[in-house]
């Protein structure tokens, strides 16, 4: 098809492929949630920008080098990496139709994702009671906002994840279940996409002051 | 009636995330584990260069945004088989302009926050003024 | 168990929002009633509520637009009201309730007027132009709706129950933090939009989708109608900006909720920060509510000069670098905010470059009229208006772009006047352009001339008159959202933009009249043929209205302004037996999953706004069921057999056809 081809019309007929009709279902369905992805992106970057301008508000309270414990962060980054490979493991099973596999790589992804959860949590648990809680500085607020809307994200994908699980156990790999399933894997990979900017930039740098 | 990988092709076209499907389980899988092994080789030296000393520390956070850019792009490579082939043009494309947006956004806020906190006066000096 | 609600939250006391809310109570109750009585309520839910139709959600986010105008002018008759009076004096509204009134003015006019207007005509348009049965994603966009209408409803609730916000349009801290802003009024603001900004940006990932996914066989993107291209380019600012939105009310919640410190004055918050994620938001916003208007123009003035548009490659690039330069210019918004002489250079000049585009699309649209056969109907007049009234806006917007002088002009009546006659000019009279002109798609007939004419007339010398002395004003030193003033040489100039008012009055009602005239005169106006306009692009090959499959077989287009082509090639080639064998269509099937999960949106809006806990948890799990079970069910399209699609396009053949060349079977 005929991308954004500005393209001279002297070139048009080697460029410019005739549009052969309305996409299939799954490339709609991608693409719109693509789209949605990106706008995802938009977001954190909005939120991301106002905890660097933040960054050094900390209101005469801790700083991230003050807080941050860069072991936990490890281990939390290990568990997310990993379930995204296992995530693209049942997406694999789900294209060839392994009902078996796919249940038991998703499973895995959960396991790993409920891991990080709970190490998140008890992350923010551990600094509130400190008295480091996002009501402490500005500082605090963007750390917490920030951090705080990627956990809501996996959290809202565990949801997601158990749902396709539940569906494919109760009605098999029907086409529209594979759209979700795909939707789903974009969803979960872009999350360890954005958690790879927020341990650099939140933990990694935010610890160097 | 269920639908297997058939529509996957159209317009000569991929969906986001789609991979084209030839050669069987085994390079796929050889494709994540090789995705999954960069990312960790990144995400190490990541930690490695923000705790060490042997690297010369005004130039740690540029390492580590690009170390970080890196593995973004192994994750949307190996994970989210995002190629630069005429299939994927228009994924690529929605792609820069989010990139494109987010550099903006970002870039920009921080440009004019930091001439703004330059230029005026603190809130809490601007505060005790009132008094 | 009610949270902060109490009987004091309704305004006993205050008259004018008690008349209001009293007269609005009996016309829905009557409109209601009529419809129970007249036993239409099961058609309205089966064939409008459940409806994931492209072109009903585009009627009804039209109706929702136009409705809301009505309260959203009746704001502005009493903001113009209130200045001329209040000289040396505190006039009939008092602070307090003049702040929420012009607050509510704008939040409605841009969220629930402007936006719903254009979302409407784009989604009722855009897959007939493209030669499609529907958007992309169908139940979606009744999703999108239905949250859209939940923000309405939540900010007219605020009307009766608490109060409305006092912050203006943009609810700038700390003002609108909870030190300063202590009452619901913001959270109604906060949560209306949050909601309907879901919607919103649902709608975007649709049009994008659908521009780029979804079109008819041969229609590569430069044989597009130049709408479908500025529903692109607008549905791309919709999904990249509103995200921006979203982040920043909810860092405001969290201040006001959960006593963070985004935006505080204490603890190291930085207001700055918010004024500038507003307008990075703020920026596209005006051009996502323009964009669409210069789409319509663009239709509008090539098929009532029986041209093609003028340069449509040139106007694809002047629309896509629209697009990308509307996210470079934001700090425009406030140049006196301090930061610099450096940075608002930059911007400065950005600003100017960004009118350079929209100069290109002038021209185009004037020599696309030059040398045409012009028939000045109601439509053209709009579009004519148009032309005048947004450049003198454009003007004084370059004027503004000059720093020096915007900080002079900065938040004085000439903004004032300057934003109202892009928006007017440009937005407004687009959508009344669209409206008028695709009435008769949607309808089946067309809307009475003379009374749009009269309408026009109104709209254009009333708009003249009231926002003319507002530049006089602003160069005479008056500031925006005064309550009262003692300045003898501006009492003049108001009085007149308030019988500007007043003639635009007399031009909404004429609309009113027109819509009621022109229902039952349906049967003299109504569009036989489906192409009443002789249009240039797919829609007016199609009945009026539509059928619900849109068309029997997608057409196939070999270059621009495809109907135009069917038309004039298709003269020679009269071969009207030769249609293909009909076949059964597949169309979405209805489901209330909009409506009802707007309702806990509803509930749930309403329960954050008064703290009523327990009601926000099960608004939550309500909306999450209700997903669930969207998502569990089996069928999701119904099938229109071979033999009724046959029906219903022959009886349309029969009235219209020699004009429907060579077609491929969908």
């Amino acid at each position: 098809m005929s991308t954004i081809a500005l393209t001279d019309s002297h070139h048009a007929s080697a460029v410019e492929r005739e549009w052969s009709g309305p996409a299939s279902k799954r490339i709609v369905t991608g693409y719109g949630f693509w789209i949605f992805i990106l706008s995802d992106m938009v977001m954190f970057s909005a939120l991301f920008a106002t905890y660097a301008v933040l960054l050094g508000q900390t209101a005469g309270g801790p700083s991230g080098r003050d807080l941050f414990d860069l072991r936990n962060v490890a281990i939390e980054t290990g568990f997310l990496l990993a379930s995204s490979f296992t995530c693209g493991l049942a997406s694999i099973a789900a294209d060839t139709r392994h009902a078996t596999w796919f249940q038991l790589a998703m499973a895995v992804t959960c396991a790993f994702g409920l891991g990080f959860l709970f190490l998140e949590v008890q992350e923010f648990a551990s600094l509130v009671a400190r008295g480091a809680g996002p009501t402490r500085s500005a500082f605090l607020s963007a750390f917490f906002t920030l951090v705080g809307c990627h956990g809501l994200h996996v959290s809202a994908g565990i949801l997601w994840l158990l749902t396709m699980m539940t569906q494919v156990f109760a009605k098999g790999f029907r086409a529209d279940i594979q759209r979700r399933i795909l939707c789903f894997a974009l969803f979960w990979h872009a999350l360890d996409i954005i958690w790879i900017a927020v341990f650099t930039v939140v933990y990694l740098i935010g610890s160097a002051r | 009636m269920t639908q297997g990988r058939d529509e996957v092709f159209d317009n000569a076209e991929l969906a986001p995330g789609d991979e084209h499907a030839e050669g069987g389980v085994g390079p796929r899988v050889l494709g994540y584990l090789t995705g999954l092994g960069l990312a960790i080789l990144l995400t190490a030296t990541s930690f490695f260069v923000a705790g060490t000393d042997l690297v010369w520390e005004p130039s740690i956070p540029v390492a580590l945004v690009v170390l970080a850019i890196a593995q973004m792009g192994v994750h949307l490579v190996f994970f989210l088989h995002i190629t630069t082939g005429p299939d994927n043009t228009n994924n690529v494309l929605a792609l820069a302009f989010g990139i494109l947006i987010v550099i903006l956004v970002m870039g920009g806020s921080l440009w004019i926050m930091a001439n703004l906190n330059h230029n005026m006066m603190p809130m809490d000096q601007l505060m005790q003024m009132q008094r | 168990m009610l949270g902060k609600l109490r009987w004091d939250a309704v305004p006993f006391d205050q008259p004018i929002p008690m008349a209001a809310s009293g007269v609005v109570a009996l016309a829905i109750l009557a409109v209601l009633a009529w419809v129970v009585i007249k036993g239409h309520l099961p058609y309205l839910w089966r064939e409008w509520i459940t409806s994931v139709d492209h072109k009903r959600i585009g009627v009804m986010y039209t109706l929702l637009a136009m409705v809301m105008l009505l309260r959203g002018f009746s704001d502005a008759i009493m903001m113009r009201a209130q200045q001329s009076l209040a000289f040396h004096s505190q006039g009939f509204l008092p602070p307090e309730h003049y702040d929420q009134v012009f607050s509510a003015h704008g939040t409605i006019m841009i969220f629930f007027v402007a936006m719903p207007f254009m979302i409407g005509l784009m989604n009722f348009v855009v897959p007939l132009q493209l030669g499609v049965r529907d958007v992309a994603f169908p139940t979606l966009n009744s999703v999108g709706f239905w949250l859209t209408a939940t923000g309405a409803l939540l900010v007219n609730i605020s009307l009766v129950v608490g109060e409305f916000a006092r912050t203006g349009w943009l609810p700038y801290p700390p003002l609108s933090e909870l030190a300063y802003s202590p009452g619901v009024g913001v959270d109604y603001y906060l949560w209306s939009l949050e909601i309907s900004g879901v919607g919103t940006l649902v709608a975007g990932i649709n049009l994008v989708t659908t521009v780029l996914k979804i079109r008819t066989k041969g229609m590569n993107l430069l044989r597009m109608p130049m709408f479908c291209w500025t529903t692109l380019a607008t549905n791309l600012l919709i999904v990249a900006a509103f995200p921006i939105l979203t982040a920043t009310l909810a860092m405001l919640l969290l201040d006001r909720y959960l006593g963070f410190h985004f935006f505080t004055n204490e603890a190291g918050g930085n207001v700055m920060m918010f004024m500038n994620l507003i307008w990075a938001w703020g920026h596209p916003e005006v051009y996502i509510l323009v964009l669409p208007a210069f789409g319509i123009f663009s239709e509008v003035i090539s098929t009532f000069s029986g041209k093609p548009l003028f340069g449509y490659r040139s106007m694809v690039a002047a629309t896509m670098a629209i697009c990308i330069l509307s996210f470079m210019v934001w700090l425009h918004h406030f140049f006196t905010m301090g930061a610099g002489a450096n940075v608002n250079a930059i911007f400065g000049i950005a600003t100017m470059i960004i009118a350079v585009p929209t100069g290109v699309k002038v021209f185009n649209w004037l020599f696309t009229m030059y040398g045409g056969r012009v028939r000045f109907q109601t439509p053209l007049l709009w579009s004519i208006g148009f032309m005048v009234t947004f450049i003198i806006g454009g003007m004084t917007g370059v004027l503004m772009a000059v720093p020096p002088v915007a900080f002079v002009l900065h938040n004085s009546l000439f903004l004032v006047a300057h934003f109202h006659n892009v928006i007017i000019g440009g937005v407004l009279f687009g959508a009344f352009a669209g409206y008028t002109y695709w009435f008769p798609k949607a309808f089946g007939f067309r809307l009475h001339e003379g009374y749009g004419k009269a309408a026009f007339w109104c709209w254009l010398i009333g708009f003249y008159v009231a926002f003319m002395p507002l530049y006089v004003l602003g160069l005479l030193g008056m500031t925006r959202r005064m309550q009262h003033y003692d300045v003898p040489e501006w009492r003049p100039w108001l009085i007149v933009a308030a019988c500007g008012a007043a003639l635009i009055m007399c031009g909404i009602a004429f609309q009113i009249v027109q819509l009621v005239v022109s229902i039952r005169q349906r049967e003299q106006l109504r569009d036989e043929t489906g192409d009443p306009w002789d249009g240039r692009s797919l829609e007016w090959a199609t009945a009026s209205p539509p059928p619900a499959f849109n068309f029997a077989f997608l057409p196939e287009v070999s270059g621009e302004d495809a109907w135009w082509d069917f038309k004039h090639r298709a003269n020679g080639q009269r071969t009207p037996d030769e249609t293909p064998r009909y076949r059964d269509i597949e169309i979405p099937r209805n489901s209330p999953t909009g409506f009802v999960c707007a309702f806990f949106a509803t509930m749930m809006g309403f329960a954050l706004i008064w703290h009523i806990w327990w009601m926000v948890a099960a608004g939550a799990v309500g909306a999450f069921a209700t997903f669930v079970v969207f998502a569990w069910r089996d069928h999701d399209e119904d099938v229109i057999p071979a033999r009724d699609v046959e029906r219903i396009d022959r009886s349309h053949r029969a009235r219209h056809h020699p004009h429907l060349g060579k077609e491929v079977v969908a």
